[in-house]
């Protein structure tokens, strides 16, 4: 068994971002653990550009932005490990991975968690019909295309109009191949404006709302799909069923976060994020165990990414150093609206807390009210509010006072 | 003249109209300067940057991410994405390193380090 002080387990965005934080706090001995050949996570196969605009001020591409974060990983000379995978995490922090130089544990005095998040697939989706090949989940497809350079199909219909969705509606035309279709089954998209107006409207695809494919048909290879209009409960109204012929399926219906090995680490999670409960330094139900990025939550855009996960960085290296702050933490809950506010729970301390949150569906003028009690901690108002971007509030600085209980985001709609 | 355009500056997607009046094209609804040089631009000239891929010859599967060093014309798109897919890159291969000197207007550059 050897010994390490942090342990970041994944090595995309969020890892990388974490371990250069944690060391800039003072802990040098720092390993990120990574399953894939290189660091980098997902960024690798998201050749577009748009990453770094908030955090580094300039417009990247995500193979840009993953390499300004490694040559920051080289630069303080903090250990990865490649092609190596964690198994198991325990709630003392003993890390187990797996690689071609056999088992190792590691015995941690603080853990990362930064294992991203995957795709929801065809099997979870129920939808109808045969099982051709041709169908893939939208990230996939991408890697295929991006890194391997395999153009999937020529002629394509996309459900599900998130982010993923409407990138891959882009690279596929650019590359050649017909979209035929994006389908969203909700009456809003769920990607954000400026994908919708470059990757769709750039190359005259068309966006159906409250529509889903609600068949899939062909024996050896995709023969087409019968999209429908859905009603007000998503189902289907089969007389507003159409066929449409395409040899490529491609899904991005949702994004997941990867929690098995935190789960398995006694870690709580919350069902409304699908990621751990966390306080507003990163840390999970276990103490010494930290999570950041798309593995605490499904993020839109990377810079947010690296954000939290300097938070988590920073902490973690504070317990290392036995300079973590303690106190009374109070409970955080979404009011109605809301679909979740993340951090879950709070620790009442000095500094301004950010609440990150999401709301249920788009709205116009609205104004967020932090609340403990009767007493109001926090107001923000936005001109419109979209489940696609995520909302960040701040409590200000000594708001967090003795006679706080129970924190809760309500949300009012203004005329 | 009357356009409604969404801003794709940043992720806000601000709903700009861009007016002509005279000749001189004015946005409104734009939260910051950036909107407004975006929306007449994309009014009266829309520029976008490209970024696509070319095969590495001597690689095995392997994609070299490349993009447009400055935004092109909107309508030379296709015309772009035909002159990269004739184009290769040899490895070594490193991020910055120029692809073709000139694609439709702009540099293209590669976005990655291939070994």
């Amino acid at each position: 068994m050897i010994a390490h002080d942090i342990v970041v387990v994944g090595g995309g965005p969020a890892g990388m971002a974490a371990a250069v934080a944690a060391y800039d706090r003072g802990v040098n001995d720092v390993v990120i653990l990574d399953r894939e050949e290189t660091m980098g996570g997902i960024l690798r196969q998201c050749v577009h550009n748009g990453f770094g605009l908030h955090k580094l001020g300039r417009e990247l591409t995500g193979p840009e932005y993953a390499a300004h974060y490694a040559a920051e990983v080289k630069k303080r000379g903090i250990r990865t490990l490649s092609e190596t995978m964690v198994t198991s995490i325990t709630p003392d922090l003993l890390v187990t991975a797996t690689s071609t130089r056999g088992i190792q544990k590691i015995q941690a005095r603080a853990v990362i968690l930064a294992m991203g998040c995957r795709e929801r697939a065809r099997g979870a989706l129920n939808i109808c019909g045969t099982r051709p090949a041709g169908v893939y989940s939208a990230g996939t497809a991408q890697k295929l295309v991006n890194c391997e350079g395999y153009l999937v199909g020529k002629r394509v219909v996309i459900l599900g109009s998130g982010d993923i969705g409407l990138i891959m509606a882009r690279r596929m035309t650019l590359e050649g191949a017909k979209v035929a279709a994006v389908c969203e089954i909700l009456p809003y998209s769920g990607g954000l404006k400026r994908n919708i107006v470059q990757c769709l409207e750039d190359y005259h695809i068309p966006l159906y709302l409250s529509t889903t494919v609600s068949e899939i048909h062909g024996n050896e290879r995709l023969e087409g799909v019968t999209i429908a209009q859905v009603d007000e409960n998503r189902r289907p109204k089969p007389e507003t069923a159409r066929f449409i012929p395409c040899d490529t399926l491609l899904l991005s219906c949702g994004l997941i976060p990867e929690n098995e090995l935190s789960r398995a680490a006694g870690v709580a999670i919350d069902r409304r994020t699908g990621g751990a409960a966390v306080d507003q330094f990163r840390q999970t139900s276990v103490p010494g165990i930290y999570a950041c990025g798309n593995v605490l939550q499904v993020h839109d855009l990377v810079d947010y990414v690296s954000d939290e996960a300097e938070i988590a960085g920073r902490a973690a290296a504070a317990r290392v150093l036995e300079e973590a702050p303690t106190g009374e933490t109070v409970e955080t809950e979404p009011g109605s609206g809301l679909r979740y506010v993340l951090p879950q729970r709070v620790m009442k301390t000095e500094e301004p807390v950010d609440l990150f949150l999401r709301v249920t569906r788009p709205f116009g003028k609205l104004k967020f009210v932090v609340k403990a009690g009767e007493r109001v901690l926090a107001t923000a108002s936005r001109p419109v509010a979209s489940p696609g971007e995520m909302e960040r509030l701040r409590i200000p600085a000594g708001a967090l006072t003795d006679g706080v209980e129970k924190i809760v985001v309500e949300l009012e709609e203004e005329a | 003249m009357k356009k409604e355009l969404t801003c794709i500056i940043c992720p806000r997607g601000c709903a700009l109209t861009v007016t002509e009046n005279d000749g001189v094209w004015t946005a409104t609804g734009n939260a910051c300067p950036r909107g407004a040089t975006y929306g007449v631009a994309e009014a009266t000239h829309p520029t976008r940057t490209i970024t696509t891929l070319v095969r590495v010859k001597n690689r095995v599967d392997t994609m070299l991410s490349v993009k447009t060093e400055n935004p092109i014309a909107k309508e030379r798109i296709p015309e772009l994405m035909r002159l990269i897919h004739q184009t290769s890159a040899l490895a070594p291969v490193k991020a910055g390193k120029v692809i073709l000197e000139d694609a439709c207007g702009s540099r293209i550059i590669a976005t990655r380090d291939v070994e």
